[in-house]
């Protein structure tokens, strides 16, 4: 779905700004080489097609091109553009008007007037409208007889579960309430997650999208739009405007797609990808074959063990581990220190304690959006800062308490025998606390090890990537190829730091 | 030698000590007595420069203790809190040797020492590989002697060294103290509210009350010549010793 951004980032920010800025060691530039022309695409089955035949037709005019797909929302593929971690994306004109440029024009015109300023553009309208509609059963809309969006009032116990951005955004739900005075109060759910539950009779209506894949094979009917709400939805490529000087050759190419996709074109391939199987690379280097470009790709898909230790597992695995362990490295050098002085400082406890724990109540797409722009460059950088940020709490929290809890003739005692203060923190008070520290460290391992899905959303990688296409492609075994391994990695990483507190904590503190 | 020389302290209003002067000479057991709240242990936390007194100086073998000079001069004197203040991270020995091994003193001379204390404290050479809680509360108080005597010290603090344990280990441990201390030839201050323990111990006493000394002098001298009408009324209150009992 074509995310919306959250702005609840807002308040955090002022309290994340010190914190981050001190961060320089996170800042590894994960920006690619300077004649790759990088395309995004958002966390949605066209979005990937559109990107992957964006990439392979730049390819085919001999221009070195990458795909980052399936990033996040549209905040985060933005923010991604302006920084320059990527060059272009598909989008469609009714978001770009609404949510980007906060406009009603979706001309492209209009569209290029707000967007220059920020040094982009909007071109290459490809040749399908793609937008906004609600549907439901096609049993359950006879039995009903609803036929247009206006009809549902007089339904006022219909039960409506909508994507999270269509019920914010100002051209999806709050509109459309207003607009055809509907009675529902709808609840939030992933886009991914809609069919199945209007499948299985826990909602009746739902939001999709005119080219979505899934109206056939769930029997949906769509509702008419009689009162014309939903904008124009073209689909069109965002850009840097100094793309056409950099890759003259990937442009000319590009702007050759201009109206060659219509809207049964665009179902088809949606369907070959959702209900087929079929990989994004394939179905768009199938399409660019037929249109006279690159070559067919094959069909996918065997068993679930082989997706599961498909040919990426390897590359996942080994992203997600550095995801974690980096991140968990950075917060314990980081994190212990700071508990120490949070324990030798009351005065600074609070500050300390409050700023880790703020952090925590900070969405984490939310995170990811405000850090993109902050670091100039999405993927790895912008993951390890939020995952470093929401491991600190527990280790911080654990070292200050643990140092605080030291029975106060300990203290005493290790003063009397005449220990320097350096000497009585190594050899007295960091060993006396050290279950607690662990206790903390393993707490961060192992929500790293969930939080790290996340990392998907800004193309970091790891088992995100399978549970983020699983759950747009509503493929619930590419989904488990993901969560799967990532549940398995929490255990082992319980297990092993079970085997570190029985090397570390002395055996004279276990009870 | 420690002296103390006119040192006060209090706390905001509440006055611990009053301007006090005492010395504590070598070689003889000094046993601070009094009720509770009296600043006994307020005198030796002074005395180890774990607190810093509002006006007076503390002297050790004729050197003024001061805030840059009081973590080496703790190295001479050896002090042993209540309860003992053993690290349960570490084993006895650990404890004993944490100090001589953060100094680098040879693991031959420290290993020597260690059996020459363990000797001393009659206290079986095999228990100190376990960890503190492993430890009766009589060991954990030999343990905490020889963690206090391990730099060999010339003066050595106890705070109720007796206090938390059961009345039979209690009297071996007591007739055990008094050898060792007759051993030492060192000074030894021991604060205590036991009258019995007092008497046990001391070849002076020191009976304080609301951060003042009352009295000081033998045992003798605070039941034949009491200072004021308290020193015979703290003393009858704990009648225990035999000779007490006669007063």
């Amino acid at each position: 779905m074509r995310h919306m951004n959250r702005r609840d980032a807002g308040t955090a920010r002022v309290a994340l700004g010190a914190s981050i800025a001190g961060l320089g060691l996170l800042l590894l530039a994960a920006s690619a080489p300077a004649d790759e022309l990088v395309v995004g695409s958002k966390r949605f089955t066209e979005s990937y097609i559109l990107g992957e035949i964006a990439t392979q037709t730049a390819q085919a005019a001999g221009q070195p091109a990458v795909h980052r797909q399936g990033l996040g929302n549209t905040a985060i593929l933005f923010e991604a553009l302006k920084a320059g971690g990527i060059h272009l994306y598909p989008d469609y004109t009714g978001t770009i008007a609404r949510e980007l440029l906060k406009t009603e024009a979706t001309d492209l015109d209009s569209l290029n007037r707000g967007l220059r300023p920020l040094g982009l553009g909007a071109a290459v309208k490809l040749g399908f409208d793609n937008t906004y509609a609600l549907a439901l059963p096609e049993a359950k809309a006879q039995k009903l007889n609803l036929k247009t969006i206006g009809d549902l009032r007089q339904h006022p116990e219909l039960r409506l579960g909508l994507s999270h951005e269509f019920l914010h955004r100002g051209d999806g739900w709050p509109g459309l309430k207003r607009t055809y005075a509907l009675p529902q109060s709808p609840r939030g759910l992933d886009h991914g997650l809609a069919y199945e539950a209007i499948a299985q009779g826990q909602i009746d209506v739902t939001d999709i999208y005119s080219t979505d894949a899934k109206i056939e094979k769930y029997r949906l009917r769509v509702l008419e739009d009689d009162k014309h709400f939903f904008p124009e939805y073209a689909a069109v490529f965002v850009y840097r405007l100094d793309v056409p000087q950099r890759f003259p050759g990937a442009w000319a190419a590009l702007t050759g797609l201009e109206g060659r996709i219509d809207e049964a074109a665009m179902i088809s391939m949606n369907a070959e990808a959702e209900l087929g199987g079929k990989s994004f690379k394939a179905i768009a280097g199938e399409f660019l074959a037929a249109k006279g470009g690159a070559v067919s790709g094959r069909k996918t898909g065997s068993g679930w063990l082989a997706l599961l230790f498909g040919p990426d597992f390897w590359r996942l695995t080994r992203q997600h581990l550095m995801l974690v362990f980096a991140s968990l490295a950075a917060a314990v050098l980081i994190g212990v220190p700071l508990g120490i002085w949070a324990a030798r400082q009351p005065l600074a406890a609070q500050p300390i304690l409050g700023s880790v724990s703020v952090v925590q109540t900070v969405p984490s797409l939310a995170l990811l959006a405000f850090l993109i722009p902050l670091l100039g460059t999405i993927g790895t950088a912008p993951a390890l800062v939020a995952l470093f940020l929401y491991s600190l709490l527990p280790i911080v929290r654990n070292t200050h308490s643990g140092l605080a809890d030291i029975p106060p003739q300990l203290r005493e005692s290790a003063r009397a025998l005449g220990l320097p203060p350096g000497a009585r923190l190594r050899l007295v008070e960091l060993p006396l606390a050290a279950r607690s520290i662990l206790a903390g460290v393993k707490t961060s391992a192992v929500i790293n090890v969930g939080t790290a899905t996340i990392a998907a959303f800004i193309g970091a990688g790891g088992y995100g990537e399978r549970i983020v296409t699983g759950l747009a492609l509503n493929d619930n075994g590419m989904l488990l190829a993901g969560a799967v391994p990532a549940a398995a990695l929490a255990l082992l990483v319980q297990v092993l730091f079970d085997a570190l507190d029985r090397r570390l904590i002395s055996p004279g503190l276990r009870a | 030698m420690i002296s103390l020389k006119g040192v006060a302290k209090s706390f905001g209003s509440l006055q611990v000590l009053a301007p006090t002067t005492l010395s504590f000479p070598s070689g003889r057991t000094t046993v601070v007595i009094g009720p509770s709240g009296c600043g006994k242990t307020t005198l030796l936390r002074l005395m180890l420069g774990l607190m810093t007194p509002d006006s007076g100086s503390v002297v050790l073998d004729g050197e003024v203790l001061t805030r840059a000079n009081a973590q080496t001069l703790r190295h001479r004197i050896g002090y042993v809190i209540q309860e003992g203040g053993l690290f349960p991270h570490l084993t006895a020995a650990r404890n004993v040797t944490l100090m001589a091994r953060f100094l680098r003193r040879g693991d031959e001379d420290v290993a020597r020492r260690c059996a020459e204390l363990a000797e001393l404290v009659q206290i079986p050479y095999n228990v100190l590989d376990r960890y503190p809680r492993d430890l009766s509360g009589g060991q954990r108080q030999r343990v905490a002697l020889m963690r206090a005597l391990m730099l060999d010290p010339p003066a050595l603090l106890m705070d109720e060294p007796l206090g938390a344990l059961d009345p039979v280990t209690r009297h071996a441990l007591q007739a055990d103290l008094k050898n060792v201390f007759a051993r030492l030839a060192k000074t030894v201050v021991l604060v205590t509210h036991d009258m019995h323990e007092a008497a046990h111990f001391a070849d002076e006493i020191v009976l304080m009350r609301d951060g003042k000394v009352i009295q000081r002098g033998t045992l003798d001298d605070l039941l034949a010549r009491p200072a004021e009408p308290f020193v015979s009324e703290f003393i009858r209150a704990q009648r225990v010793d035999p000779r007490l009992a006669a007063a």
